[in-house]
């Protein structure tokens, strides 16, 4: 071990490109870190070992590990970002091993996984930490032969001396190169893209082998000695509480450990809320037991809400004047006055799940005063810093392993099923894996947002786009849209109001929030303006998106929106599409395009209507603006067909009934996802590469597709689909 | 409780457990073969699909009491292949089919009694077999290729297509 490493701590602060405006903390102190999946593994180092930064360790025999500090959770970012430190480091991808990190932001900077911001925030900092080890094994070298550093050339493990042909591996490097001074991130040469060898290349998840062989990788699959197995049953109706339960009853069928309620209260309706625990040996004993558990509830004022309720709600309040004004300008009413044409409608969608394929659950063990936490989550600081605070010890006390996530979504951001497991394992006295069913799943869900958009809209003589006005009823004041959210200063007139409903059902980020819904009810309505007016949809947008190339608001209010990029796309989708082509009578083509989560992307469907109304998505063209780079070429075509099926399937089938308070749907069997039948068997994506910084994938593929399909509808048949879910809408023409 | 001895992947286990245990859990819980995954235990996500006597089963639907029975052949994830080399694994890396992989265990025991059935299965018939295996992250463009791809990999075809 290098004993000038922690003598020579400091902490760096790596600005990332200046468009993210991240500053990430990037440690040089020597690291520790677990093994894949073993909580509390060893934290030694092993002598001679060269680790200039938290991400990359090299050992003298060559083994190159480089470290991922993110969670993940289905977006690739365990395979991707060691990917950037190694196409600097220059190394060959099949000598890289990959562990995970334990939750140590001081070390790692943010180890959250969510607005797929992964890739912008690491792009420039993970390929510093490459270049950082690459920069001083090649030092090392040049000392070794007495020739200057810029003599030596480094690729595949290997550093070369260029004029004398002499070679030194890495490994025979490390000890070396771990006694100099760690040179300035700001000051390393990165590598001209153009020398890219690895980066826009095809890789696969660094964990498949053990993904297909069934290893243990999830949250769900943590096992730690003396654990007791915990289900927690919630007030169906939020925000109620226990009064009673039979807990003497329970507590005598066969494995159950213990029964108790808990009626604390943490984090609001997104954190623990009261319930009743159950322990035992087993998953299924708890799973059983609860079968017997009768609670009287204490449901609170809220018992008699419902999904009609809201929605009669919404609708009496549509042409009120309760809503407040988030953004006008040009005038609207003056305008609509004046339109030749003027159209009016109403779009709805419901709340719906996040529905991870791996059930919420945690597992935390409580010896003392030190807290284990082995979370699947999005949000590790999150998990620790409210399960401390629930505890009531310091931060540093609680040690969080990131866990591989069955799926994310944006559900596993929020700490909720942490803080129920430690909740629950303080009074238990042993180790706690709690495990949600499905049912508890759905039905304590931090739901995508469910909303109503009541829309006015006129298009000129000439038939272009002359005002919009869209009025929103929503349920969280979080995921109403804003005053930038396109098509405002596209619109020449533009009014944008908003009103709420009950904020008494829990909500949270679903994959590209509120773009999700947003972009189909601003789509659709555009492709209804666009036949009123008689218009090409395509021509019509292009003509809304405008001659301008960035639009800005004055002052700094929004992001800037890059009309240039989305008129590209959209363009490129159309095309490849094959846009205009006369189809029969029950097939159509549809555009649907939008920004969010910095992507820039356009998608064209196409879709089969039957008379009897069935719908099939035949093809779906994309075209993804998502800056210079491409990270991994596999894992970004996999995020976005991934996207465009979720979108299709969020918006096909996904619904969830409230009635007296509670969620009706518990599972399956009336909750329909999209299955492989319904996936599209063509799916085109064209990248366009353009000169700003690479951004990431999670997110933005998703928005673009229900106007998309939407549209392609309208197309094929003369039906307008107005509310999700499709199912809801009769299709069937004649 | 109830002795029930078990064979899973060639070798006999003995478990003590309610006869109504679900396969499922007794896998998971009793024996820590957890590749075989809980979605939704009402055998509607097929992430717990095992073989019983080389058929697809729902292991959270079937009680212990009749994975027990006499000559019953469980087969798990982990029994797949000795060493993952499936022609279905293989094809699964090298296609890089699983995005977060929870529902994939599950996918590959029905892609897999398809593919022995009809070692040649078309779109349609991969569609039909598979429906009942929920990908969350909807990796099912790539499913569908996996399986051909597998298909050609059994038959000796090595060369990536």
């Amino acid at each position: 071990m290098n004993p000038a490493a922690l003598d020579r701590r400091s902490f760096l602060r790596l600005s990332a490109f200046a468009g993210g405006g991240l500053i990430l903390a990037l440690s040089l102190r020597r690291v520790a870190f677990a093994e894949e999946g073993v909580a509390n593994a060893s934290h030694g180092l092993v002598d001679g070992d060269f680790m200039p930064d938290a991400f990359v360790r090299i050992a003298p025999d060559g083994t190159v590990t480089i470290i991922s500090a993110r969670p993940e959770i289905g977006q690739g970012i365990k395979t991707s970002l060691p990917m950037l430190v190694a196409e600097e480091l220059g190394v060959d991808w099949r000598a890289v091993k990959v562990v995970s990190a334990p939750l140590d932001p001081a070390e790692y900077g943010n180890q959250s996984a969510g607005g797929s911001t992964s890739t912008p925030q690491s792009y420039l900092p993970m390929r510093r930490a490459g270049a950082i080890a690459r920069t001083m094994l090649v030092q090392a070298a040049a000392q070794t032969w007495g020739v200057p550093a810029s003599e030596c050339t480094a690729e595949d493990g290997v550093v070369r001396d260029r004029s004398s042909g002499r070679t030194l591996t890495y490994g025979e490097l490390a000890a070396k190169a771990a006694e100099l001074p760690v040179p300035d991130p700001d000051t390393v040469v990165l590598k001209d893209p153009s020398q890219f060898r690895l980066l826009g290349s095809r890789i696969g998840g660094v964990d498949n082998p053990k993904v297909v062989t069934g290893q243990p990788l999830f949250g769900i699959d943590q096992k730690l000695p003396g654990m007791l197995y915990a289900v927690y049953t919630r007030c169906p109706v939020f925000g109620g509480r226990v009064r009673g339960a039979n807990l003497a009853q329970v507590r005598a069928l066969p494995g159950v450990k213990d029964a108790f309620i808990q009626n604390e209260t943490f984090g609001g309706l997104n954190g623990l809320v009261p319930g009743v625990a159950i322990l035992a040996d087993s998953t299924w004993s708890a799973i059983s037991a609860r079968k017997q558990l009768r609670v009287d509830w204490e449901e609170g004022p809220h018992a008699g809400d419902s999904w009609a309720g809201f929605t009669a709600q919404a609708q009496k309040l549509a042409g009120g004047s309760d809503f407040e004004l988030v953004r006008e300008y040009g005038d609207p009413d003056a305008a609509m006055k004046g339109a030749a044409h003027a159209l009016e409608a109403a779009y709805s969608y419901p709340f719906i799940s996040h529905f991870d394929l791996e059930p919420q659950n945690t597992t935390v063990s409580i010896e003392a005063g030190r807290v284990l936490v082995l979370a699947p989550t999005q949000n590790p600081e999150a998990v620790r810093r409210d399960v401390a605070r629930l505890l009531g010890v310091d931060d540093g006390q609680v040690e969080v392993t990131i866990t591989r996530s069955g799926g994310g979504f944006g559900r596993r951001l929020d700490a909720d099923p942490a803080i129920e497991a430690a909740a629950i394992a303080r009074r238990a006295g042993a180790p706690v894996k709690l495990t949600w069913t499905r049912e508890d799943d759905m039905q304590h869900d931090h739901f995508r947002p469910a909303g109503f958009h009541f829309m006015r809209g006129g298009v000129d003589a000439q038939g272009r786009l002359s005002v919009w006005m869209q009025r929103h009823v929503g349920f969280n004041t979080h995921y109403f849209p804003g005053g930038t959210d396109y098509p405002s200063r596209f619109a020449p007139a533009f009014r944008l109001e908003v009103a709420g409903l009950s904020q008494n059902i829990p909500q949270g980020p679903w994959r590209a929030p509120r773009s999700n819904t947003h972009a189909w009810v601003v789509g659709s309505f555009l492709d209804e303006l666009a036949h009123a007016a008689g218009r090409d949809p395509l021509a019509f947008n292009l003509e809304v998106l405008g001659t301008r190339d960035i639009v800005r608001d004055p002052g700094p209010r929004g992001d800037p929106y890059n009309a240039a990029r989305m008129r590209q796309v959209v363009r490129v989708a159309a095309e490849k599409a094959g846009w205009g082509r006369k189809l029969p009578r029950g097939r159509g083509m549809g555009l649907g395009y939008y920004y969010s989560h910095r992507g820039y992307i356009a998608e064209v469907a196409t879709v089969t209507v039957s008379k009897d109304g069935d719908l099939k998505v035949d093809r779906v063209v994309a075209a993804v603006d998502v800056g210079s780079q491409i990270v991994n070429l596999s894992g970004a075509e996999s995020q976005v067909q991934g996207s465009i099926i979720d979108g299709l399937g969020a918006a096909w089938y996904q619904a969830l009934n409230i009635e007296k308070g509670a969620v009706v749907d518990g599972n399956l069997d009336t909750y329909a996802m999209i299955r492989m039948p319904d996936a599209p068997r063509d799916i085109e994506i064209h990248w366009v590469k353009t000169d700003y910084p690479p951004t990431g994938l999670g997110e933005p593929a998703l928005p673009p597709l229900a106007p998309a399909v939407a549209n392609a509808i309208f197309a094929a048949t003369g039906k307008r689909i107005r509310k999700f879910p499709f199912t809801s809408t009769d299709l069937s023409w004649s | 409780m109830s002795s029930y001895t078990l064979l899973i992947n060639g070798q006999s286990h003995r478990v003590e457990a309610a006869p109504d245990t679900p396969l499922l859990w007794v896998l998971r819980d009793h024996l820590g073969l957890v590749g075989t995954k809980f979605g939704c235990g009402i055998g509607q996500c097929g992430a717990c699909t095992v073989h019983l006597n080389g058929t697809p089963a729902r292991a959270c639907l079937t009680p212990v009491a009749t994975a027990a029975g006499m000559r019953m052949k469980v087969t798990t994830i982990e029994g797949l292949s000795p060493d993952g080399t499936h022609p279905l694994q293989r094809a699964w890396c090298e296609l890089d089919v699983p995005q977060c992989g929870y529902c994939q265990a599950g996918q590959l025991m029905t892609a897999a009694a398809l593919l022995a059935s009809n070692p040649h299965p078309s779109d349609e018939d991969i569609d039909d077999a598979m429906a009942g295996n929920l990908c969350r992250c909807a990796t099912y463009v790539r499913i569908r290729a996996g399986i051909h791809r597998a298909a050609e990999l059994a038959h000796g075809k090595e060369a990536a297509s």
